[in-house]
């Protein structure tokens, strides 16, 4: 019983410790590169598509794993194999490229002519976006990978222009002109595909339009979505778009163009600090994607905005989260990059502590943290005396300490964290009593060390009360109210009963008044088991403690009162697999021998045959059937019929259903009407000229 | 005594039969159909006496099927007979229409029902 409700606090514990967890940034650590070859599986060795290839091959590589040697034998071939035919579309010429980037198959002066005219024609007839992006990034990456051709754009500054036109006023970018959508992802692609226009122009552009494009980019950062915890992400405006991409391959392909525009040309974008750390914090929120595309788009956004031209974000996490006051744990704060590498010389202010769910002003107020050089770790080592244990919101500031490095790195102006604060909290005052209920005087009072399972026995009738009370203090004096405090009696035949103890001033306390409680008792006498239950996530002394048991004395259960409900006798064996339902078919009764029915079918003929001998005796003849060739027609369809009908109700037996044979039988029947009317009525109009002859 | 009961009998069948015979042929064929019809009924209740009744929808349409048709043809038989003054004005081709939708009627229900 004892581990049972052990094992259930525990999970409340670590359930109270993961959410605390999960609103904490850290930055990217093992955690990602364990995931990552999980997430990054070849089949048969190879990917699917170059472009998964790509994917997998440069998450890994900005991971530092090195999985190359694995892969490229089968993925090289398939590079070669696109790069050296001239049908290749741009897009698989793009990834190719990309994909040769990074496992190198074929460099140097092995110049594959086909695509670069292929790419250059691209350029040139481009229509989309999407052409001008891979034809555009294609060649870039060609400068990139090989040395000694000519990349002549042509009339660079005219594709500048022609990329630009797609762009709308919000800042978003179209796909195509006779597509009136716009995107934000496009928005990403077409900054990238601009930044590779400017790097192979021959000349300079026109610095005016350079300008429209940045102010477009400051635009396109007007419709930045944001969390309240100061994270900012990017979001397609419509959703109804054939391929709607989600908020993080969009924020991905934003930033993916910002640092390659960033990286083209010379002086500099300047984009807001807040929202750059922001952007890191969105990806780093985002944890570990088990998606590889969400896991790659992660990863690459994360390791362009490290190695960006405007500014580097920084980001302040905790290695806990948790406090112990008890243990004079110090609070460790470390300041990095996205990827964990180290931040410059700089300082790390606490600004405040506000204790959540309190109205009083800041515990701490402007304390630096003191810097561990060994471990890279900012600390606060003592906490001032007014520090008590509970949840606390704590907001921290980084300075720079070089005034130079200010231009290069960005951070938050302030970090807000949720941290909680733990401590052993005093239990004193713990009693437990029986009073009379009419009197209210105290009939037996035992004191309650609650460190150990005592062994208090008391006994009580219906007509009087149990008193349970304690008084719980923080390590600072001030009054604790736990989040559970539970008093559960137990009677002898498993069946429960949980009782809630409120807090009210100073004291915890329970009155249980048994003559209300027959009846959710069940009437059951006997011995109850009694047990307190008192926790709390900052309280590190939670306890569940058995007190003891008491001796109820409680009437005789009448007729009407409810019984006691059946209790499994596994409390775990109600989360366990059900019984199997068995499902009772009705049994099909004994058929009788199969000859004994054969049997009887022949008898049934018999009187058949007894009817035809019948007729035979009778002298029956046909005679007045009808001999003129018209009349025997009608009166040979009007049997016909007959039997066509009999016939159609066989088949109702054997396979129809009975609509398809009412629809059937309504024709039949119209037809049998005509012909029977027919041949009766001149059969009646025979007999009445026989008559009167 | 009983020499003469039992003489008084042949003779009451005797005086039945000649003045059976008397009956026009037509309608000696359907009271044929009839006991045809009672006849096969019978055997099947036999059949069931001998077996169970289980599945008892079969039973039952098999043998409604017989004693409703039987009751048709006496119908049929009242209204062709010439004796019946009341059905003087019908003719009896239309009495033998009505008899053969009826049971065209009576034969889609008894086919509905033998599952």
């Amino acid at each position: 019983m004892m581990a049972g409700g052990g094992v259930r606090f525990l999970v409340l514990l670590l359930v109270v410790a993961i959410c605390g967890a999960a609103s904490v940034i850290q930055p990217i650590s093992d955690s990602h590169r364990s995931a990552a070859l999980d997430v990054f599986v070849p089949v048969d060795g190879s990917y699917k598509s170059l472009e998964e290839a790509y994917e997998a091959l440069k998450s890994l590589e900005i991971l530092g794993i090195d999985k190359k040697s694995d892969l490229s034998s089968a993925t090289c071939e398939n590079v070669v194999k696109v790069l050296g035919s001239s049908s290749s579309t741009l897009k698989d010429a793009f990834y190719a490229l990309k994909v040769n980037g990074i496992l190198k198959c074929k460099t140097g002066d092995a110049v594959p002519k086909d695509i670069v005219s292929q790419l250059q024609v691209g350029v040139k007839d481009a229509k989309s976006l999407l052409d001008f992006y891979y034809a555009v990034r294609g060649l870039v990456l060609v400068k990139e990978q090989f040395s000694g051709i000519d990349l002549s754009l042509g009339d660079a500054e005219a594709i500048f222009r022609s990329i630009k036109a797609l762009s709308q006023s919000d800042g978003r970018w179209r796909y195509s002109s006779n597509n009136p959508e716009s995107s934000t992802f496009a928005a990403g692609l077409a900054f990238d595909a601009l930044a590779g226009v400017i790097s192979l122009a021959p000349s300079e552009i026109d610095q005016s339009l350079i300008q429209t494009l940045k102010t477009g980019i400051l635009k396109l950062f007007d419709s930045i979505e944001k969390y309240d915890d100061g994270t900012f992400y990017f979001d397609e405006k419509s959703v109804n778009a054939h391929e709607s991409q989600g908020p993080i391959s969009t924020t991905a392909s934003v930033i993916r163009g910002l640092t390659s525009f960033s990286a083209s040309e010379s002086t500099g974008l300047n984009i807001p600090g807040d929202k750059i750390v922001g952007l890191a914090k969105f990806f780093l929120g985002v944890g570990v994607p088990g998606d590889a595309k969400d896991f790659f788009n992660q990863i690459d956004a994360l390791a362009s905005l490290e190695d960006n031209r405007f500014s580097v974000p920084l980001i302040l996490s905790l290695s806990s989260t948790v406090i112990s006051l008890s243990k004079k744990e110090p609070l460790k704060v470390k300041v990095s990059t996205v990827f964990g590498s180290k931040a410059p010389a700089l300082s790390v202010k606490l600004a405040q502590a506000l204790k959540s769910g309190s109205k009083d002003s800041s515990v701490i107020n402007n304390q630096e943290l003191k810097f561990d050089a060994d471990s890279a770790t900012y600390f606060l080592d003592s906490f001032p005396k007014n520090f008590d244990v509970g949840k606390y919101t704590l907001v921290f500031e980084i300075l720079l300490d070089d005034s130079t490095h200010e231009k290069v790195y960005i951070t938050e102006a302030q970090t807000k964290v949720p941290i909680a604060a733990t401590g052993v909290i005093s239990i004193e005052n713990a009693e437990i009593a029986v009073l009379d209920s009419d009197v209210g005087s105290v009939e037996s009072q035992k004191k309650l060390d609650l460190t150990k399972d005592g062994a208090v026995s008391l006994s009580a009738n219906h007509l009087q009360k149990i008193r349970l009370s304690f008084q719980l203090t923080t390590p600072l004096g001030h009054v604790f109210k736990p989040h559970q405090a539970f008093f559960k009696l137990k009677h002898e035949s498993q069946v429960e009963h949980i009782f809630l103890v409120k807090t009210s001033g100073k004291k915890s306390e329970l009155v249980l008044d048994f003559l209300g409680l027959v009846e959710k008792l069940y009437y059951l006498s006997g011995k109850y088991e009694i047990q307190l239950t008192i926790g709390d996530a900052s309280m590190e002394n939670s306890l569940l403690s058995n007190i003891g048991h008491i001796e109820l004395d409680l009437p005789e259960r009448p007729e009407k009162a409810p019984r006691p409900p059946l209790q499994p006798t596994e409390p775990y064996s109600r989360y366990g697999p059900k019984a199997e339902i068995s499902h009772i078919f009705r049994v099909p009764e004994k058929l009788p021998a199969k000859q004994l029915s054969l049997v009887f079918l022949g008898l049934i003929a018999l009187p058949f045959v007894g009817f035809l001998i019948g007729l035979m005796r009778l002298g029956v003849n046909i005679k007045s059937f009808p001999s003129s060739a018209g009349s025997a027609i009608s009166a040979l369809l009007f049997h016909g019929g007959i039997g066509a009908v009999l016939l159609l109700y066989v088949l109702f037996w054997l396979k129809l259903d009975l609509f398809t044979t009412l629809k059937a039988l309504s024709l039949l029947g119209v037809f049998l009407l005509f012909v029977g009317h027919r041949t009766l009525s001149q059969l009646a109009s025979a007999s009445n000229k026989l008559k009167s002859a | 005594m009983v020499k003469s009961t039992s003489k008084d009998a042949q003779d009451l069948f005797r005086s039945l039969r000649s003045a059976y015979s008397a009956t026009p042929t037509n309608l000696k064929i359907i009271d044929l159909y009839v006991v045809f019809a009672v006849f096969t009924a019978l055997i099947q209740v036999a059949y069931m006496a001998l077996v169970g009744s289980f599945p008892f929808n079969s039973f039952l349409s098999g043998v409604l099927s017989c004693i409703g048709t039987a009751v048709l043809a006496v119908c049929l038989r009242i209204q062709v007979n010439k004796e019946n003054k009341e059905f003087k004005d019908l003719a009896p081709e239309r009495a033998f229409a009505d008899f053969v939708l009826c049971n065209l009627v009576l034969h889609l229900v008894i086919i509905n029902f033998l599952g």
